[in-house]
């Protein structure tokens, strides 16, 4: 039977290398699926999957186990992307250095096809709030009450948040009318 | 019709594309790297000193690292840490309540927890000395035991007694107990006995405390520990010192032209790396001279160190303008034999702030601090003077012969914090006067100048390296990182502290800089080098400097010593070119006055064209020397083609760093003409740099005009 993911995480804190790289091998996959999803590209869900394997290593002594490992992994993945996202769009600063590099990158994703694009532009419309939680819920199909662990917030806010997506997407197809 | 949010609903649903294998390599090997630094980091207990970041020494981090180090067991290679430990003494406490030995308990590695239950107080090393700890269990209970008590220290005891206890024990032990998967081999009837260590490992409350203590403790280098850290990237915020082209000047009016020299070759780098990525560089970051400069130039040179340099004039046609000529003064720099090259006292003064968190800055430093090394000799000294938030020495003067000293000193570098510059800069000076030697002092000070701690004044700046320039210590600058890169500062530190300007863009660059430039780049052969040049107005109507217009100095300067001027490093070629509109050509941009008839040109040598000083001042010396040089007609040659190489490739740079500014006094000469007069110009070109040249010149053809926001 494998070990546990919380077990994993209480050695790799006291220094055990050998269970962080499981912890590690086991979670770089999900990571890597749920920044995709937030950011829409390859270049960039590489780079946040990255700084979270290695952010890991100095967070894992916050963990405590009160929760699911995977529910509190989320939680730092959520907050690495809104981070990110945030930076971006306030900010408005990032690589200068690696744009050439990056670009190239972009363009081999670009196969991803307009339905993407579409995705994006829409979630784009919505607050923070109702973007993180619409993924979480959708794509990575988690129930409200994972999702309201997740977020820190009450299931019921996540209930109300589906609700005003659905409500506000119709309002859209709506008004294209 | 499917509406939009089942439409959402099911675009989210389909599968990103898989990770990257390499990606996913490297991610996990770089956190694996990373683990290995923390936790050895932890072993070692260098995490306090050796990270120059930690602005004090003290404090959480190094109380924790100490703790860290008592209980680490440095030998075994899986390393239980504190849980380690702790879980082992909780292994001994149920073999002892239940009497059962288990010993493949010790094999199997699970974290035993407590399920309910206060803690119990229990010292490792009594649970160490109970006798019945099965025998073969009792080399690992010893070890772990010893290292769980060694931490007896008066700081360990205030840690641990601190007031902050578990905020629910039971409700910690079933999270523990009650993970995602079940727990193996769980003993069911243990007592709860949790080590104190334990206990202040997860002692914080708060699930997702943004700095819990444990981590900020473990992680000097990660400054938010909630975000993982994620570099930062400035955009278009770059300073660069704003000036025009040097003017078209009447040399009946002004004939004479007074500038610095300047060897710096920063501005070509930068333009390199803007080029490389696409973008058209900013004008204002582009300096001709600089350009030009960049080059090795096939000058012939002097023969001693009594006339350190010889200046090589010449006159050909100008490429871009059929009207006037081009007239170059080459100088070369005296190689003086390697035997000769004077020891040196170099101090590293390393930005480590926060800003230099960048790929193309601080790793690339150490490569190229790494490079540098090479190339000097075993007896030099190295220092090393770091800044981030505050300054401090972390590497003592050291012989170059000690270079895994030196440079596990430069691996343990860490970005992070503020900036506070000028205090970096008083103590690599005072490092660098206290070790003085008899040869070459240098402070070599490598950063993206942002400096935002302290003095970050520009002119409160050049007034401190003014000063320290007497003292016998010189200034080099090594320039990293594009986004908020402070040219402006960096330029004026180096102008003014006897020294040079480099932009290090990538290894290469710091190769050329470091190793095969290196004599130039650290020892002077003459210092407050200046030029002036006096046209004759029989012979020429108008001229233009190109380029040195952040050079410029007043015609009354040229004789006075107390002016500072630029540095000529061994073996430095200096090329400085003026455009110039001979007496009766229709190039003239300025036509004569109607009221004034121009001044009466001397008579008796209107064979010159115009007459080159330069002065320069030994390394050691107050007093300058004068060389002279008449242009004459002697020197000018009918056609571009009979021109040399060097003069052609010069020109060809100059027109190229000219349309690239703007253009104004180029006409209709475009990049596609300064390609093709480089191409033909290329010479011998040892190191590639002109071919680099010439690609980059067709880079510019296509490049955007500003960088795209990244999103």
């Amino acid at each position: 039977m494998p070990t546990g993911d919380n077990e994993l995480a209480g050695w790799a804190a006291a220094g055990d290398a050998d269970a962080f790289r499981v912890l590690l091998e086991r979670h770089y996959d999900g990571i890597f699926r749920l920044a995709f999803r937030f950011t829409g590209n390859r270049a960039d869900a590489e780079d946040i999957t990255q700084d979270v394997c290695v952010g890991l290593v100095d967070r894992l002594g916050a963990f405590r186990g009160e929760a699911k490992f995977s529910t509190w992994l989320y939680r730092i993945v959520v907050n690495a992307c809104c981070d990110r996202a945030r930076r971006r769009a306030t900010v408005q600063r990032a690589t200068a250095d690696f744009a050439a590099v990056e670009d190239l990158r972009r363009a081999a994703d670009a196969d991803r096809g307009e339905q993407m694009d579409w995705v994006w532009e829409m979630l784009s419309r919505f607050s923070e709030d109702i973007r993180e939680t619409a993924i979480l819920v959708l794509a990575e199909q988690l129930s409200h009450g994972e999702v309201a662990a997740i977020l820190g917030v009450k299931e019921s806010t996540v209930s109300w948040r589906m609700h005003e997506l659905r409500k506000e997407l119709k309002q859209m197809a709506d008004d294209d009318r | 019709m499917m509406d939009n949010f089942e439409r959402l609903k099911e675009a989210l649903e389909r599968d990103p594309p898989p990770p990257d294998p390499d990606a996913r390599q490297a991610a996990l090997a770089t956190a694996m790297t990373r683990f290995q630094e923390k936790n050895a980091a932890g072993a070692q207990g260098i995490a306090a000193q050796a990270r120059p970041i930690s602005s004090d020494g003290t404090g959480p981090s190094s109380i924790w690292s100490k703790i860290m180090h008592a209980l680490k067991p440095s030998r075994s290679a899986w390393t239980p840490v504190l849980a380690g430990s702790a879980s082992l003494a909780v292994l001994m406490l149920a073999v002892i309540s239940t009497g059962v030995i288990r010993p493949d308990l010790f094999e199997k590695r699970e974290v035993v927890s407590p399920p309910t239950g206060k803690p119990a107080l229990v010292e490792a090393d009594e649970a160490a000395a109970n006798p019945a700890v099965p025998p073969d269990a009792r080399p690992q209970d010893n070890e772990s035991a010893r290292d769980a008590s060694l931490p007896s220290s008066s700081t360990q005891d205030k840690l641990v007694a601190q007031p902050a206890p578990m905020a629910q024990p039971p409700k910690i032990a079933q999270g523990w107990s009650g993970g995602a998967a079940p727990m193996v081999q769980t003993p069911q009837s243990l007592p709860a006995p949790m080590p104190r260590a334990a206990q202040d490992f997860f002692r914080s409350s708060d699930q997702f405390a943004p700095r819990a203590r444990v981590s900020q403790g473990f992680a000097p280098s990660a400054p938010d520990a909630e975000a993982p850290a994620q570099v930062y990237r400035d955009q278009g915020r770059d300073r660069f010192e704003t000036f025009d082209p040097n003017p078209v000047k009447v040399a009946a009016e002004d004939p004479v032209s007074t500038f610095s020299i300047d060897v710096d070759t920063a501005s070509y780098a930068f333009m390199r790396a803007r080029l490389n990525q696409g973008v058209l560089p900013a004008a204002d970051s582009v300096r001709v001279e600089e350009l030009i400069n960049y080059f090795p130039y096939d000058y012939a040179g002097p023969d001693s160190t009594d006339t350190p340099f010889k200046a090589n004039v010449s006159i050909m046609p100008t490429p871009w303008n059929a009207k006037t000529k081009l007239m170059r003064i080459g100088i070369k720099g005296y190689v003086p034999p390697a035997a000769e090259t004077p020891r040196a006292n170099l101090v590293f003064l390393i930005d480590t702030s926060g800003s230099m968190n960048a790929p193309d800055k601080l790793p690339l430093l150490r490569n190229a601090f790494g490079l540098l090394l090479t190339s000097l000799h075993p007896d030099d000294t190295v220092a090393i003077v770091t800044y981030a938030g505050s300054a401090g020495t972390a590497l003592e003067p050291t012989k170059v012969s000690d270079r895994a000293k030196i440079l596990a000193a430069l691996d343990n570098l860490a970005a992070g914090g503020s900036t506070a510059g000028a205090e970096g800069i008083r103590q690599a000076y005072a490092l660098a006067e206290a070790n003085k030697v008899d040869g070459i002092n240098r402070v070599i000070l490598a950063t993206d100048g942002d400096f935002n701690v302290g003095i970050s004044d520009t002119e409160t700046l050049k007034d401190f390296v003014a000063r320290k320039r007497d003292t016998g210590v010189s200034l080099s600058v090594l320039g990293f990182g594009a986004g908020n890169y402070n040219d402006a500062l960096m330029q004026a530190l180096a102008q003014n502290g006897n020294g040079n300007a480099a932009y290090i863009d990538s290894l290469t660059e710091a190769r050329k800089v470091l190793v095969e430039d290196v004599h130039a780049t650290l020892q002077t052969i003459a210092k407050d080098v200046k030029i002036q040049v006096e046209f004759n107005p029989a012979a020429v109507a108008e001229y233009r400097l190109i380029g040195y217009e952040t050079r410029l100095l007043n015609r009354e300067d040229f004789n006075n010593d107390k002016v500072d001027a630029g540095e000529i490093g061994a073996g430095h070629t200096v090329t400085a070119l003026y455009e110039i509109t001979p007496v009766g050509s229709e190039g003239r941009l300025v036509e004569d006055l109607r009221y004034q008839s121009a001044g009466r040109p001397a008579a008796g040598l209107g064979d010159e064209i115009a007459f080159v000083k330069i002065r320069y001042k030994q390394p050691d010396g107050d007093e300058s020397t004068l060389i002279t040089t008449p242009v004459t007609r002697a020197d000018e040659v009918a056609s571009i083609e009979a021109a040399d190489t060097e003069a052609r490739f010069s020109a060809a740079v100059a027109g190229f760093g000219q349309v690239l500014k703007g253009g104004r006094y180029t006409g209709n000469w475009s990049i596609d003409d300064a390609i093709t007069l480089a191409e033909g110009a290329r010479g011998a070109d040892r190191f590639g740099y002109r071919n680099e040249f010439v690609n980059l010149a067709r880079l510019a053809k296509t490049a955007a005009a500003m960088a795209p926001l990244r999103q």
